[in-house]
């Protein structure tokens, strides 16, 4: 029996195959009957704590809990909170704790939500922590995965562009490898390849196949995912090197025809130029789905967390 | 050959590598203790060639989580009436808090003081530890 009533989520790690696939299906329930879900959480508060900008995610987590008929509250930039003051992420949330019923956090350092999450008396959510984890992305690929692909377990997934930077590879990656059989073709130029820690870990650990390749056109045919990422200019210390790199990776309609008929493109959003317009009118194109998708999981989790996900 | 007296009570911080006396004497703040302390280095030893040994008297309490990073060679002796009551064999420590910080620039423990750098081994051989919070590997050389 899964219950996730009043816990953290900062890492997908510290949810179980079993909890990841009972909030999924939840999900997809709350998509096709959204009518039913409506009041779930009247008189529920959701806090957007978030010390770094962020649209999409703060949107998302927003509509979900308003889909659900409760309300929120919350900051959008560290400069608009106490945090501008000095004030330790502790007391923040001590005392945030107690305007809200569930939290999500964003924050520009590593670890933040964590800190947040042993210190505060209600739910704390990690919406992305610098580099490091988030987790409500990898839910949103997920359910993604299992509404147009019906399956978590052997899979053959492409990840493009920055593998080294990009948290929301490094956490579905991760995620996948917990389900059986997959096998894993890591697109990248050489200097954004995908940490060799990770790898050691992905292929020691849950015993992976990892297949490296400099160019998207090898690894096209063989794939039923093709998760494409951007690279980020904030994640360059030198601008050339990011004018070098950032056109390498670009999908387009030539490339698409390499692809089999089912394989189906995602992209964590927002994307720059890695996929050329032309390629979203291509009904394997579902990177719009997968942000909407993201609401209804997000939801989910919530009413989980809440309590409510079983009235 | 330098004769230091036996103590009563108190600890002897034996098997020291050479050299990493100084070091131990400094980084668990031994000048601050309220109590005799006596630091030997280069001390003649059968087994190491030379060996560093520290005494302090009326203090058996220790940080051997610390003295573990430093030198897994030592062995702390516990003394009672003259006589060792306890000998410790030090081991790298599984779990560290608060003894050195986080490698990741990017880590919360690194600005909000609040937060104390806590770490899990990662790998004995090379002394790596992971993050508790970010999830970094950090290599940890005490010096």
């Amino acid at each position: 029996m899964v219950n996730l009533v009043g816990r953290h989520l900062i890492s997908p790690n510290d949810l179980s195959l079993e909890e990841i696939s009972t909030i999924v299906a939840l999900g997809q329930n709350m998509k096709r009957n959204r009518a039913d879900y409506a009041e779930l959480c009247r008189g529920k508060i959701l806090a957007t704590l978030f010390y770094e900008p962020s649209t999409r995610t703060k949107l998302s987590f927003e509509s979900a809990m308003l889909r659900m008929g409760g309300s929120i509250l919350g900051f959008s930039d560290a400069s608009s909170s106490s945090a501008a003051k000095g004030e330790s992420i502790a007391d923040t949330i001590r005392v945030l704790a107690s305007y809200a019923d569930v939290a999500v956090m964003r924050h520009p350092r590593e670890g933040a939500p964590k800190v947040a999450s042993e210190y505060s008396t209600i739910p704390i959510i990690n919406g992305g922590d610098g580099g490091h984890q988030h987790p409500t992305q990898t839910l949103t690929d997920l359910i993604t995965i299992d509404t147009y692909i019906g399956r978590m377990e052997n899979l053959e997934v492409a990840f493009c562009g920055d593998l080294k930077y990009g948290r929301t590879v490094h956490s579905l990656i991760e995620t996948l490898a917990r389900f059986p059989g997959s096998r894993f073709h890591l697109v990248s130029p050489e200097e954004l390849v995908l940490p060799r820690r990770l790898k050691e870990h992905l292929t020691k650990i849950y015993g992976c196949e990892l297949i490296e390749y400099r160019r998207m056109e090898e690894a096209l045919p063989h794939v039923d995912i093709l998760y494409m990422t951007r690279i980020q200019k904030e994640r360059f210390f030198n601008e050339a090197d990011y004018l070098r790199l950032k056109n390498s990776f670009i999908l387009d309609a030539d490339k698409m025809k390499l692809a089999k008929q089912k394989m189906i493109v995602m992209h964590p959003l927002p994307r720059v130029n890695e996929i050329a317009y032309e390629v979203d009118d291509d009904p394997r194109a579902v990177y719009f789905q997968q942000a909407e998708l993201g609401v209804y999981v997000r939801m989910a989790l919530m009413a989980h967390q809440l309590g409510v996900a079983n009235q | 050959m330098i004769e230091v007296a036996s103590i009563r009570r108190g600890l002897v911080v034996d098997h020291i590598t050479a050299g990493k006396g100084l070091l131990i004497f400094n980084k668990l703040n031994m000048a601050s203790l309220n109590c005799p302390v006596v630091l030997l280095m280069n001390v003649p030893s059968q087994r190491m060639g030379r060996k560093d040994i520290i005494k302090v008297e009326n203090f058996t309490e220790i940080d051997t989580a610390m003295l573990g990073l430093i030198d897994t060679k030592v062995t702390v002796n516990i003394i009672e009436n003259e006589h060792v009551v306890e000998k410790i064999k030090l081991a790298i420590p599984h779990e560290v808090k608060g003894l050195f910080p986080c490698g990741n620039p990017r880590c919360v423990t690194n600005i909000d003081a609040y937060v104390t750098p806590t770490f899990h081994l990662h790998d004995e051989a090379n002394c790596s530890y992971t993050c508790e919070y970010c999830e970094e590997i950090t290599k940890v050389e005490i010096r």
